[in-house]
């Protein structure tokens, strides 16, 4: 039997290997089923690879080696269960993706800038969390990255995408730079440059408060953490649908596994203020990232923050873990780092539905913009239903699967009165406020961006027109509902799959659901809190169809269609529905006036004059305007002063260079 | 297994036996408040039967969302109302789903109901689903934090255990407990739709939130919806006994003397629930739309004190 860590390296080979009819055939239809189907089989079979090693009772972490990279060094390869989990989650959105790419690709105007990419970027993902040594890992990031960004850059002659694709190189440089000079730190102590090395050394609490903010840095501007978010709403849209949904539902967890492994693994043992510091983010990053999401009316732009607070809820449910672990209550530690992982399951699948759904949307309509569509539920029966399940489950709503993992991040909160800490005693219960309110929020967003899109009346001729989507597309779509549905009733398996990880990483693991009667989970003891997800699906089932038996067989069954009643004043025009303006306007209202300084401008004309009166809400980014507009200020103000060197006359730049090595020689002589 | 299982049956069967009767002895006592004389107690049954009976006029673009979305927002209604303990404890399917469990379901009947409001696409549909996420945006997470309080105090977000160790001794008198029943009430308030974030009774367009959404609705599909919202307010009324006055509530493995008690104590407090929430609408005004996130925001604060509280101190 071949290990698994063998078929997987073997798979990112032929990833890298579809590369190349990628770029021959790139114009064809050919090309296009070739590449997808390729990367369709791999991305499965290495899924499938992955979780038989995740669920093989005692597997051992399966190490190998390849003479790549650093002469002296080698390419180091490690599959344990965390990493084995998460090659699951990539190779099952790869497959997801790929599958509905080989409908949805036929749209694509340029499947040559496409399909080269593609798989490179599948490729890269795999290779971040199989990587054992920092070089190996910071290479794959960085491949993982560029290529990332040349798929966003696809269609770059579309407006605002040449500037998304900049600020994302940008972000994505700088969080490398962090990166790299976290793993400089970890490996100063021992001198080894390979994870194996960075585990057996310990860590002075200096330096990894310094490691764990610079991780959190790089890590968490790849994952989108506020305020680092900035590039992602950019970037994951402007990228074509099936990679939209591949950044959003599967890059921003390799960036989660990234945190994971050096945070939870590499660091050693945690301490309390690494718990503080994450929750802080997560907490900030859950509720700006769903207010941020309420005020777009662009569909893929409104998924990619979306994408934002479910981070946030992930480095939520990570920091309780930390907090917990560094406190020395290692059962509490499992419960909250599973609710985080079962997240990011859920996330990559509900997500990436999601983002199929939009690319459904625009591949029918052209349209991104929600203002413009509406109705598609007549139009697109299949998609809104697929839809809508994404909807329900991002929305966190029983008896689905978003709800779960919430449920058990919100367990996790109530084991933290035993915190010794005062500022985490202060900073729980302000964090569990901040996820109730996300989830809240979210379910807003959600019933808007469904509501507006595919709802009511059609807004535009191409929503009027629309047609539902091909055979591929919608398979892929199904199945990711199917699996939101059944992690949804079915918990207990995911939380079991996950033991091993916690094992792993935490030496403690949640209670074995299997066996719990019913199938309900059970994260603690049975008093204290138990969700049986099927028992609820099943009654929620049988009272509706009791009650439509009951009133179609014993009262009435009549049914006639008629204009609608609107109060006795319908308007024909579908001007007169509420917009995404006016539905987001209370909440834009009650939150938005300080966070976003909000505000709508009336203009009347005066009396007398036929000038139409204006209404206008204006938003604002505050965090672009006192975060990142005073840092590209004060580059470009420091590019145009050093503007000057480039006009210096020889001497001149001789005497810098003798400077130069006098100080470099005095830093040297004084370096104690 | 099999009485359990009838206990589990009883307690469906009376909940939804028993919703509108709730409602119409709300109505009654606000009338004999206004020295009007009130319609009779059973009137909101005849409007159900009437309403079943007649038929459904669907409004031309409606979708299978809107069909589908009454029956399915009357289950999770009704599914929600019966896993709170109403005159007994540990009833045999009380472990399926917790109090955080019972709120996403109730979240998940709104979703519904704010979508159908939007499916026709008219005005007054869009401004009621706009205004029920707004509120649903303050109310949820001020309900989630009371139950994280209780949660916190009685170690445990199962109703029944929480139920039980609230009818015990060592419970005492709590401070964070009595903020969370004042966070408990106002967001039930809202969430009913009552005076003064909603008025149920009003047909004044611009004023209205929930009877805004479910205007398209007719015959049958309004018939469930009405019995989902009655449905809720007993659910909500249940919630408070149980958690706040547990007193006379059947233990698990009682006979049925105990659960004649249990069910008496039941009836006792939802009157006077009913009577209460009657004096309250009767003595205040309704409140502009843009005042309620006040309202709510100071249920939302109530609720996150408390659960620091209990973060900070064990006995408080």
């Amino acid at each position: 039997m071949i290990p698994g860590i063998v078929l997987l390296l073997a798979g990112v080979a032929v990833l890298l290997a579809t590369a190349l009819p990628g770029i021959a055939l790139g114009g064809r239809a050919a090309g296009r089923r070739l590449v997808y189907g390729i990367t369709l089989v791999v991305c499965a079979a290495m899924s499938a690879t992955a979780l038989a090693h995740l669920l093989e009772p005692a597997a051992a972490p399966a190490t190998a080696w390849l003479p790549l990279g650093l002469p002296w060094q080698g390419a180091h390869f490690r599959l344990d269960a965390l990493s084995a989990y998460f090659a699951f989650v990539i190779g099952l959105g790869g497959a997801a993706a790929s599958l509905f790419a080989l409908g949805y690709g036929r749209h694509e105007s340029e499947p040559k800038r496409v399909l080269p990419f593609y798989p490179l970027f599948l490729a890269g993902m795999n290779l971040v969390v199989l990587a054992d040594d920092a070089f190996s890992f910071l290479l794959s990031w960085e491949f993982m990255s560029l290529s990332s960004w040349a798929l966003v850059m696809a269609h770059h002659q579309e407006r605002d995408n040449a500037r998304a694709g900049y600020v994302y190189l940008v972000m994505a440089s700088f969080g490398t730079l962090a990166l790299l000079l976290a793993f400089g730190l970890l490996a100063a102590a021992g001198g080894d440059y390979t994870f194996d090395g960075m585990r057996a050394t310990a860590h002075a609490p200096a330096g990894a408060f310094l490691v764990l903010v610079l991780v959190l840095l790089g890590a968490g501007s790849k994952a989108g953490i506020v305020p680092l978010h900035a590039w992602l709403p950019l970037a994951h849209p402007a990228a074509p649908s099936h990679v939209s949904a591949l950044m959003s539902g599967v890059m921003t967890k390799v960036a989660v596994y990234g945190f994971i492994r050096v945070v939870f693994e590499l660091l050693g043992e945690p301490q309390w203020w690494s718990g503080f510091l994450v929750l802080l983010a997560g907490g900030a990053t859950a509720v700006l990232g769903v207010l941020y999401a309420l005020m777009q009316h662009d569909l893929k732009r409104l998924l990619a923050y979306h994408t934002v607070e479910n981070i946030g809820i992930i480095f939520i449910g990570l920091g309780l873990a930390l907090a917990f672990d560094a406190n020395g209550l290692p059962a509490a530690a499992a419960l909250a780092l599973t609710a985080a992982l079962f997240h990011v399951f859920n996330h990559s699948v509900f997500k990436s539905l999601l983002f199929f759904g939009a690319g459904a949307v625009l591949a029918a309509t052209g349209e991104r913009d929600m203002e413009r569509l509406g109705g598609l539920i007549h139009r697109m029966p299949k998609t809104a239903f697929a839809f809508l399940i994404g909807c329900g489950a991002i929305s966190a709503l029983p008896p689905l699967n978003g709800f779960v993992s919430e449920w058990l991040t919100f367990q996790a909160i109530l084991q933290s009165p035993e915190l010794p800490q005062w500022a985490l005693k202060i900073m729980v219960p302000a964090v569990g406020g901040m996820l109730a309110l996300s989830a809240a929020l979210a379910a807003a967003c959600f019933v808007k961006a469904f509501g507006i899109s595919f709802l009511g009346r059609p807004r535009s001729d191409a929503a009027r027109d629309a047609r539902d989507t091909d055979g591929f597309s919608l398979s892929a779509m199904f199945a990711l509902a199917a699996l939101c549905l059944a992690a949804g009733i079915l918990p207990g398996f995911v939380i079991d799959a996950l033991a091993p990880a916690m094992q792993a990483l935490l030496g403690e693991r949640m209670p074995l659901q299997v066996g719990v009667n019913w199938l309900s989970i059970v994260p603690v003891a049975a008093g204290r809190s138990s969700y049986n997800g099927w028992l609820v699906f099943a009654f929620i089932a049988l009272s509706a169809s009791l009650a439509v038996v009951v009133t179609h067989r014993f009262a009435s069954r009549a049914r006639r269609r008629a204009p609608a009643w609107d109060c006795g004043t319908p308007d024909p025009d579908p001007a007169t529905q509420y917009t995404a303006g006016s539905f987001a306007q209370p909440i834009r209202r009650v939150f938005g006036t300080w966070i976003f300084a909000a505000r709508e401008q009336v203009e009347m004309p005066p009396p007398g004059s036929t000038a139409p009166a204006r209404h206008a809400g204006v938003v604002r980014d505050l965090l672009w305007d006192w975060l990142y507009a005073p840092v590209a200020g004060a580059v470009s103000f420091a590019a145009e002063k050093l503007n000057v060197l480039q006009f210096l006359t020889i001497r001149r730049y001789l005497s810098l260079v003798f400077l130069a090595l006098v100080t470099l020689l005095l830093v040297l002589a004084i370096w104690p | 297994m099999m009485p359990e299982l009838l206990a589990q049956f009883a307690q469906m069967a009376l909940v939804l036996l028993l919703a509108p009767l709730l409602t119409g002895f709300v109505r009654k006592v606000k009338a004999r408040l206004l020295r009007r004389r009130g319609a009779s107690l059973l009137q909101p049954y005849r409007d159900l039967l009437r309403l079943l009976r007649k038929e459904v006029v669907l409004a031309e673009n409606a979708s299978w969302l809107f069909r589908a979305a009454p029956y399915l927002i009357f289950a999770a209604t009704w599914v929600a109302a019966a896993l709170v303990p109403t005159f007994a404890t540990g009833l045999l399917y009380s472990w399926t789903a917790d109090l955080i469990a019972i709120i996403a379901l109730l979240g998940s009947a709104r979703f519904l109901l704010a979508l159908a409001g939007m499916d026709i696409g008219t005005s007054f549909g869009g401004i009621g689903s706009s205004r029920e996420v707004m509120i649903a945006s303050l109310a949820e997470p001020a309900m989630l934090l009371v139950a994280f309080t209780v949660a916190l105090v009685a170690g445990s977000t199962q109703l029944s255990t929480v139920a039980d160790f609230m009818n015990s001794p060592d419970v005492g008198l709590r401070v964070s407990l009595g903020m969370a029943l004042v966070a408990l009430v106002m967001v039930a308030i809202a969430e009913n739709a009552r005076i003064p974030v909603d008025n149920p009774a009003t047909h004044l367009e611009l004023t209205m939130v929930h009877e805004a959404m479910v205007l398209e609705y007719s015959g049958r599909h309004l018939a469930m919806i009405e019995f989902a919202s009655f449905l809720k307010l007993l659910l909500y009324m249940s919630l408070i006994a149980c958690l706040f006055t547990p007193w006379g509530l059947a233990p698990p493995d009682a006979g049925p003397a105990a659960f004649a008690i249990g069910a008496a104590a039941w009836f006792g407090k939802l009157a006077v629930a009913g009577t209460l929430l009657a004096l309250f609408e009767t003595a205040i005004a309704k409140m502009r739309v843009f005042r309620v996130p006040e309202f709510l925001g100071a249920a939302l604060m109530l609720g996150l004190l408390a659960v620091l509280l209990k973060f900070v101190s064990r006995s408080l």
